[in-house]
C-alpha cells in the first residue's frame, strides 16, 4: 500500500527555531500521512532531535505552525500533546528508576481518578477500578513486549535496550493516534530489534497508530518505513520511499559532507 | 543529577544492615531514659524515676512536632523532588498565625501583636468551648496560612530549576524571619510571644501538662500520617514519584507537571503550618531567635535523610532519631568531662551528630527505612494477591 495518498495526519510549516546564533530548525516544512512509518534522517545537527522536540511541545517554535489532526499544536505544553493523541520516546531512555516497571506504565493513562486529592481520600471506589483496569492493561503491554517477568523490578535495574523498549511500552498505554520514536534500535541486539520492527509494524495495522522515527540505522530503516523525510541544516532536504532517498544524490552530498561546498 | 541515581533497587535477602533500623530506635528509645535516670542518681540516691518519665514524655513531644515537619518535607522533596529548603517560613508563620488567634488581647506597654481573638472564639461558654474551639480554628487557620504562602510562592519558583528553588526559598524563609523581627507590631518582633494557651489546658496541671500534650500531638501525627499515605499511595502519588525522578519524561506521560508540584508544595507547606501550630501549644511561648536555618529548616532535611526520604514511616523515624541524638549529646554534657571536652561540647555536639548522620547514611544511603518498592496501594495488593492465590492453570 502508497502513504502518498493518504492524508497528513501531522503537518510542520515553515517552522523555525535558533538557540542563540545556531539555527536549528530552519523554515522546516514537511508532512507525515495518516497510517504511515515515516522515518526521519539526516546528518548530526541536522535539527531532526529539535523538530521532534518542537512538535511534542518541550520547546515552543520561533515562527510557522504545526498541526495535529487539522488543529494547531504548537505552543501548547507537553502534556496537552499528548492528550491529543501524540507521544514520544526519547532518545536517552527516561525510565523512572525509583518506580517498578509496572508502574512505570501505569503513570500513563490519562484522566484517572486517583490522580486527584479528593478522589484519593475520599472517593477510593472511583479509584480501585481504574487500578485494575490499568493494571491488566500494563501487564498486556509488557507480555507483548517480553518484559513481563521484569514487572515488580525497579525500572533503573532494566539493561539499556529493555529500557528501550519500557519506553515504547508508555506509548501503548495511552492508545496514542501517533508514535514519535527517537532511535528506537540504538542499544536493542538485532533479533531483539526484528521483533520489535514486526511490533511496530502490527500495532500499524492492528490500530491504525502513525509512526514518526528518527533513526541512524539505514538497515533498520529500509526494514521498517513505508516514507522517508531527509533533513540536513535544519530544514527538509529530500523525500521519497527508501529506495529514493537512498539514490538520491544530494542526500549522499548531505552525510558526506559535500553540500554547497 | 535525577532523583533516581539516588535511589537503586535494594538486593534481595535480608542483610545485616537491614536490621539496623532496628537497632538503632531500639537503642534511643533505651539510652535516653536510661541515662536521665542515671543521672538523676546524683541528686537522689534511688533516682528519680517519675522524672525520667517526665523527662522522655518531653522528649516524645518535640520528636512529635518536629516529625509533623518532617512528614510535610517528605511530601514536598521525598515524594515530589520539590526542594525546599526554607521549610522555617511556613513553620514559623503556623506557630506566629496560632499565637496571635489563641492568645487574648495584648497587655503591658511593652506587647504588642495582631490578632488576639482567644477570647472572642469562647461562643458558648456552656461547652467551655475555649478549651478546644479557639485552638482547632488557629490549627486550621495555621495550615491554611501556610499552604496560602506556598500557593503564592509556587508561582514564581516552582518552575525554576531545582538549583534555583533551593536559594528562592532560602530567600523566603529569611524574609519571614527578617519581618517577625523588625515589624514589631505584627508579633512583638524580637521580645517574641509568651503565654500561648495550651488546649484543654486547664484540666491537668501545668506541669503534668506534657502528659497530655503527648496525647494530642500523637493522634495529629497518627492522622496526618494516615492521610499522607493515603494521598502517596494512590495514582496521585505516582506522579509525584514520576516527577522526582524525571520531570520530562513524566510531561511526556501527559501529566501536567507544574499542577502536581504545586499541591505537593501547598499540601506540605499546609502541613509544616500544623507542626508550628503544635510548636505553639508545645512550648506556649515563640521567639524570632529559636527559629533559626539550622534547627527550622535543615534539622528537618538531617532528619528526612536519615529516617528514609519517600517513607513516611522513615520520616517519623528520622525526626526520633536525630532528635535522640541530638537530646543524647546533651545529656554527655551532665557528666564530668574534662576540661578540654566540656569547653568544647557545643561544638562537638555538632560534630558528633554529624558523624552519627553520615554513620547512618553510609551503612544505609537510602536511610533507616527507604522507600517501598510499589507505590500504589491497589498495586500491592493485586500483587500481594496474587502471590496468595494457587498458581494459575497452564494457558492453552
Amino acid at each position: 500500500m502508497s502513504s502518498d495518498q493518504r492524508l497528513p495526519i501531522l503537518t510542520v510549516e515553515n517552522v523555525s527555531k535558533a538557540f542563540g546564533g545556531l539555527q536549528a530548525v530552519d523554515r522546516a516544512d514537511l508532512e507525515v500521512a495518516e497510517g504511515s512509518i515515516t522515518g526521519l534522517i539526516g546528518p548530526n545537527g541536522a535539527g531532526k532531535t529539535t523538530l521532534f522536540n518542537l512538535v511534542s511541545g518541550f520547546i515552543k517554535p520561533d515562527s510557522g505552525r504545526i498541526t495535529f489532526q487539522g488543529e494547531r499544536i504548537d505552543g501548547l505544553p507537553p502534556h496537552q500533546v499528548f492528550r491529543r493523541g501524540l507521544v514520544r520516546t526519547f532518545q536517552i531512555p527516561r525510565e523512572l528508576g525509583g518506580m517498578t516497571v509496572v508502574e512505570n506504565l501505569m503513570l500513563v493513562p490519562g484522566e484517572q481518578a486517583g490522580e486527584s486529592l479528593w478522589n484519593a481520600w475520599f472517593m477510593p471506589w472511583r479509584v480501585s477500578d481504574q487500578e485494575d483496569a490499568n493494571f491488566t492493561k500494563a501487564e498486556d503491554v509488557l507480555r507483548f513486549l517480553n518484559l513481563h517477568h521484569l514487572r515488580d523490578e525497579y525500572a533503573l535495574n532494566l539493561s539499556g535496550g529493555q529500557k528501550k523498549l519500557l519506553e515504547l511500552g508508555r506509548t501503548l498505554m495511552c492508545d496514542p493516534k501517533m508514535i514519535m520514536l527517537v532511535e528506537p534500535a540504538a542499544g536493542v541486539n538485532r533479533t531483539l530489534m526484528r521483533d520489535i520492527v514486526n511490533d511496530i509494524k502490527r500495532l500499524r495495522v492492528e490500530r491504525g497508530i502513525t509512526f514518526f522515527v528518527i533513526e541512524h540505522d539505514m538497515d533498520i530503516v529500509a526494514l521498517l518505513c513505508d516514507r522517508l523525510i531527509v533533513m540536513a541544516e535544519g530544514t527538509k532536504l529530500a523525500e521519497g520511499s527508501p529506495d529514493e532517498v537512498r539514490a538520491d544524490e544530494r542526500v549522499l552530498d548531505a552525510y558526506l559532507g559535500g553540500r554547497g561546498r | 543529577m535525577t532523583h533516581a541515581d539516588k535511589h537503586p533497587g535494594r538486593a534481595r535477602g535480608l542483610k545485616p544492615s537491614d536490621f539496623i533500623a532496628t537497632a538503632v530506635l531500639l537503642g534511643i528509645t533505651i539510652a535516653i531514659p536510661f541515662i536521665a535516670y542515671e543521672q538523676s542518681r546524683g541528686a537522689l540516691p534511688d533516682g528519680n524515676l517519675a522524672g525520667t518519665f517526665s523527662f522522655y514524655t518531653a522528649f516524645l513531644v518535640t520528636v512529635g512536632v518536629f516529625a509533623l515537619l518532617t512528614l510535610a518535607l517528605n511530601i514536598q522533596w521525598g515524594y515530589a523532588g520539590v526542594i525546599n529548603f526554607g521549610v522555617l517560613a511556613f513553620f514559623m508563620l503556623g506557630a506566629y498565625v496560632t499565637a496571635v488567634i489563641t492568645k487574648g488581647d495584648p497587655q503591658g506597654d511593652f506587647t504588642d501583636y495582631i490578632g488576639g481573638w482567644g477570647d472572642d472564639l469562647n461562643l458558648i461558654p456552656a461547652l467551655a468551648t475555649n478549651q478546644w474551639l479557639p485552638f482547632v480554628v488557629a490549627t486550621a487557620a495555621a495550615a491554611i496560612a501556610a499552604g496560602l504562602l506556598a500557593f503564592l510562592v509556587a508561582f514564581p519558583t516552582l518552575r525554576l530549576r531545582e538549583d534555583y528553588l533551593a536559594i528562592a526559598t532560602i530567600g523566603i524563609a529569611e524574609v519571614m524571619r527578617r519581618v517577625v523581627i523588625e515589624e514589631r507590631w505584627m508579633v512583638n518582633g524580637s521580645r517574641g510571644l509568651t503565654g500561648v494557651p495550651q488546649p484543654l489546658g486547664n484540666i491537668v496541671d501545668q506541669s503534668d501538662y506534657k502528659y497530655l500534650n503527648v496525647v494530642i500531638i500523637g493522634i495529629v501525627v497518627i492522622l496526618i500520617f494516615f492521610a499522607l499515605e493515603r494521598a502517596v499511595r494512590s495514582p496521585w502519588g505516582r506522579v509525584l514519584l514520576g516527577l522526582r525522578d524525571d520531570e520530562e519524561a513524566t510531561a511526556a506521560s501527559g501529566k501536567n507537571v507544574f499542577a502536581f508540584k504545586t499541591q505537593s508544595f501547598v499540601l506540605g507547606a499546609a502541613i509544616m503550618g500544623v507542626g508550628g501550630s503544635m510548636y505553639a501549644y508545645a512550648f506556649s511561648a515563640l521567639s524570632p531567635d529559636a527559629f533559626t536555618h539550622l534547627f527550622a529548616t535543615f534539622i528537618f532535611w538531617a532528619m528526612l535523610m536519615v529516617g528514609g526520604s519517600g517513607n513516611n514511616k522513615g520520616a517519623i523515624a528520622g525526626a526520633y532519631v536525630v532528635w535522640g541524638l541530638w537530646t543524647l549529646s546533651l545529656q554527655m554534657q551532665g557528666y564530668e568531662l574534662g576540661d578540654l571536652v566540656q569547653s568544647r561540647m557545643p561544638y562537638l555536639r555538632g560534630l558528633l551528630l554529624g558523624v552519627a548522620i553520615v554513620g547512618v547514611l553510609l551503612i544505609r544511603p537510602l536511610g533507616l527505612l527507604p522507600q517501598e518498592r510499589r507505590v500504589s496501594a491497589w498495586v500491592e495488593r493485586r500483587v500481594k494477591k496474587e502471590r496468595s492465590a494457587p498458581a494459575p492453570p497452564a494457558e492453552p
